[in-house]
């Protein structure tokens, strides 16, 4: 498989990991070592940046993982701009998962706060991957804002539905010159499956795999099916038909 | 204004609603994607008493798919129990012969020492109302002291007026529980006689002040056992309602104080059961599952136990109701009994084995 290019980073695997919802640091060590996953996201307010002994941060010190600070909780591009750079100067990365969503009910993104944020960051040099709805429009301003990727919602976070915005991703990959990032919604393997055949770049889950029954064992079904639904885009997957092709009843009169 | 709002509702159809909803009701409102506020009513009827272990079930779904197998940590800090109200049933009703003590700085700060060794880094501070001694000030000047040890700070205080709360947001406050007590307007008045308080319509638009106020989060709240729970549940969940439409950059809590014994304190009119009480919990997720779920130590080692599980996403542990009570635990101060006295650390073994992790900081004051 191809690796992923984001900013500096070479990525084997294209499965993006949350920290949250485990029932445990530890577990969530096991889960997140289980998957491969390269690249995990941590809250800026869930670590404690003036403690070294951070008990998520602890459980993250592999070599396997960059670290992908998320400015949730903040409400506009301003209180963005500053969580970022607390979260660079803390975990020495360049890397933001930007996530502006004022309303804290269903978490859902603001475009214009966050296009905003982009646009600023970028120019801080930050590597920026924007949470978004699936708008491809949207896409295409934060490409011309200098982001790194686009990180649209393939359902509500946590909502395990899968690829709700399924026309709306295909419309993105199609147009988009940075890497395309599925990020919440996706409840099974199958969704990350789905999303990648779709020619994604990469996906992100953290609620399918925290709360599973297993999640070492959820972990790895959904590094499967990433690789899975990577293959079979790189390897293209044949069109959808409803009849059988054998004949061309319409055009056989030019043989 | 939710003083406007809450006109739209009587308090006697209401409750035949309830009392007069059936077990067909209940089974559509739990197979329903999303629930409104009829479901509700369902779901804290009698009716649906026989189908507490299957909500039981999706209440924990609900909340594992939204906050995952996390509780969220908190400890009261009391600040002072000065009052110049009379509310029937509270330990620091001005009636009530109890020593008055309110902290100074030195005192806050030795409090302070204490909560930040037992690991705490959210903390709700708590006072009576005496406006005078206990007003803005002495609020903006604990603010201050506190803000360098913690994460996340809530009050839980007299209402305040729109331009107050403002301030105090600028100085850090994140959250602000106001519980209305009782939703029936004429029984608040015989609960409260005397004092600001006694003002039903200054409480009741409190989170409408909130709101406009831009705060993170605010609380909603009954006090069980002065009215009929299941009516006064009802106005809660309304007022949850109005509030999340009007004032959508806000987050939401509820908490379910059940009247604990107190000095001088009154027969309860309506006695709410451990079995309602879960049942209330469970009817609050699947009605609403973004709304967050908070348990004090004022129920029993048993139900805490066993409530994590249920919908429950942040409790507190080992608290004290009187001022001073961490550094300088004195006799008569405090305003109610505890119930669950167990240390925090034996509190957070309970939480694990239980399969779910105990998160102390989920906050950064650079965020607000």
């Amino acid at each position: 498989m191809e690796k992923l290019k984001l900013g500096n980073l070479e990525l084997q695997s294209r499965l993006f990991t949350g920290t949250g919802k485990f029932s445990s640091s530890k577990r969530m060590e096991e889960a997140l070592l289980a998957s491969g996953s390269e690249l995990v996201t941590v809250a800026l307010k869930r670590i404690d940046i003036k403690n070294e002994t951070d008990d998520i941060l602890k459980h993250l010190h592999h070599s396997q993982f960059n670290l992908l600070p998320n400015t949730s909780g903040v409400r506009n591009a301003k209180e963005a701009v500053f969580a970022a750079e607390l979260a660079r100067e803390a975990l020495e990365t360049n890397l933001v998962k930007l996530e502006i969503h004022p309303d804290p009910k269903y978490l859902m993104p603001d475009p214009i706060e966050t296009l905003k944020a982009t646009e600023e960051l970028a120019k801080k040099g930050f590597i920026v991957l924007p949470y978004i709805h699936a708008d491809p429009v949207l896409c295409k301003h934060l490409e011309d804002a200098g982001t790194a990727a686009v990180m649209p919602l393939g359902a509500p976070i946590g909502s395990n539905k899968g690829v709700r915005t399924r026309d709306f991703i295909e419309i993105i990959v199609d147009q988009a010159k940075v890497p395309v990032i599925v990020d919440a919604g996706l409840g099974a393997p199958s969704h990350a499956a789905e999303a990648m055949e779709l020619g994604a770049d990469a996906v992100l889950v953290n609620t399918a795999i925290a709360i599973a029954e297993d999640p070492v064992k959820m972990a790895i079904a959904f590094k499967l099916a990433v690789e899975a639904g990577r293959m079979a885009f790189e390897a293209k997957l044949g069109g959808i038909t409803k009849t059988a092709v054998a004949s061309s009843p319409l055009t056989s009169f030019l043989d | 204004m939710f003083k406007e709002e809450i006109k739209k509702y009587n308090w006697d159809e209401v409750k035949s609603s309830i009392y007069g909803k059936t077990s067909a009701d209940v089974e559509r409102a739990l197979r329903k994607p999303k629930r409104d506020l009829e479901d509700f009513k369902a779901l804290i009827s009698p009716a649906a008493a026989p189908y507490l272990e299957q909500m039981a079930a999706m209440s924990q779904q609900l909340t594992q798919e939204r906050f995952g197998k996390t509780i969220q940590m908190y400890i009261p800090m009391y600040l002072s129990n000065e009052c110049q109200n009379i509310c029937t049933y509270c330990g620091f009703s001005l009636d009530i012969k109890i020593n008055r003590k309110t902290l100074s700085d030195k005192e806050i700060l030795e409090e302070v020492k204490i909560i930040k060794a037992m690991g705490y880094d959210h903390i709700l501070i708590v006072t009576g109302e005496a406006n005078k001694t206990v007003g803005l000030d002495y609020f903006i000047n604990a603010i201050r002291l506190i803000k360098p040890y913690f994460s996340n700070i809530a009050m839980e205080v007299q209402p305040l007026d729109q331009h107050e709360y403002e301030q105090l947001i600028e100085e850090g406050l994140n959250t602000v529980l106001v519980y209305q007590e009782t939703y029936h307007k004429e029984d608040y008045k015989i609960h409260h006689p005397k004092g600001k308080k006694s003002n039903f319509d200054y409480r009741v638009d409190t989170h409408d002040r909130l709101g406009r106020a831009g705060i993170h989060k605010m609380g909603v709240g009954v006090l069980f056992g002065l009215e009929d729970w299941r009516t006064d549940t009802f106005f809660a969940a309304t007022h949850l309602d109005y509030l999340e439409k009007t004032y959508w950059k806000s987050k939401y809590s509820i908490s379910f104080p059940r009247l604990r014994p107190c000095a001088g304190g009154i027969p309860l009119k309506s006695e709410m059961t451990d079995k309602e009480l879960v049942q209330l919990i469970c009817a609050y997720r699947i009605f609403n599952q973004e709304v967050e779920l908070s348990m004090s130590t004022r129920e029993s080692e048993t139900f805490r136990n066993n409530i994590i599980k249920l919908g429950i996403t942040s409790i507190s542990a080992d608290s004290k109701t009187d001022p001073g009570g961490y550094a300088n635990p004195a006799v008569n101060l405090e305003q109610f009994e505890i119930d669950d006295k167990r240390s925090t650390d034996t509190f957070i073994e309970v939480i694990k084995k239980q399969g779910y992790e105990p998160v102390f900081k989920d906050w950064d004051l650079s965020l607000q």
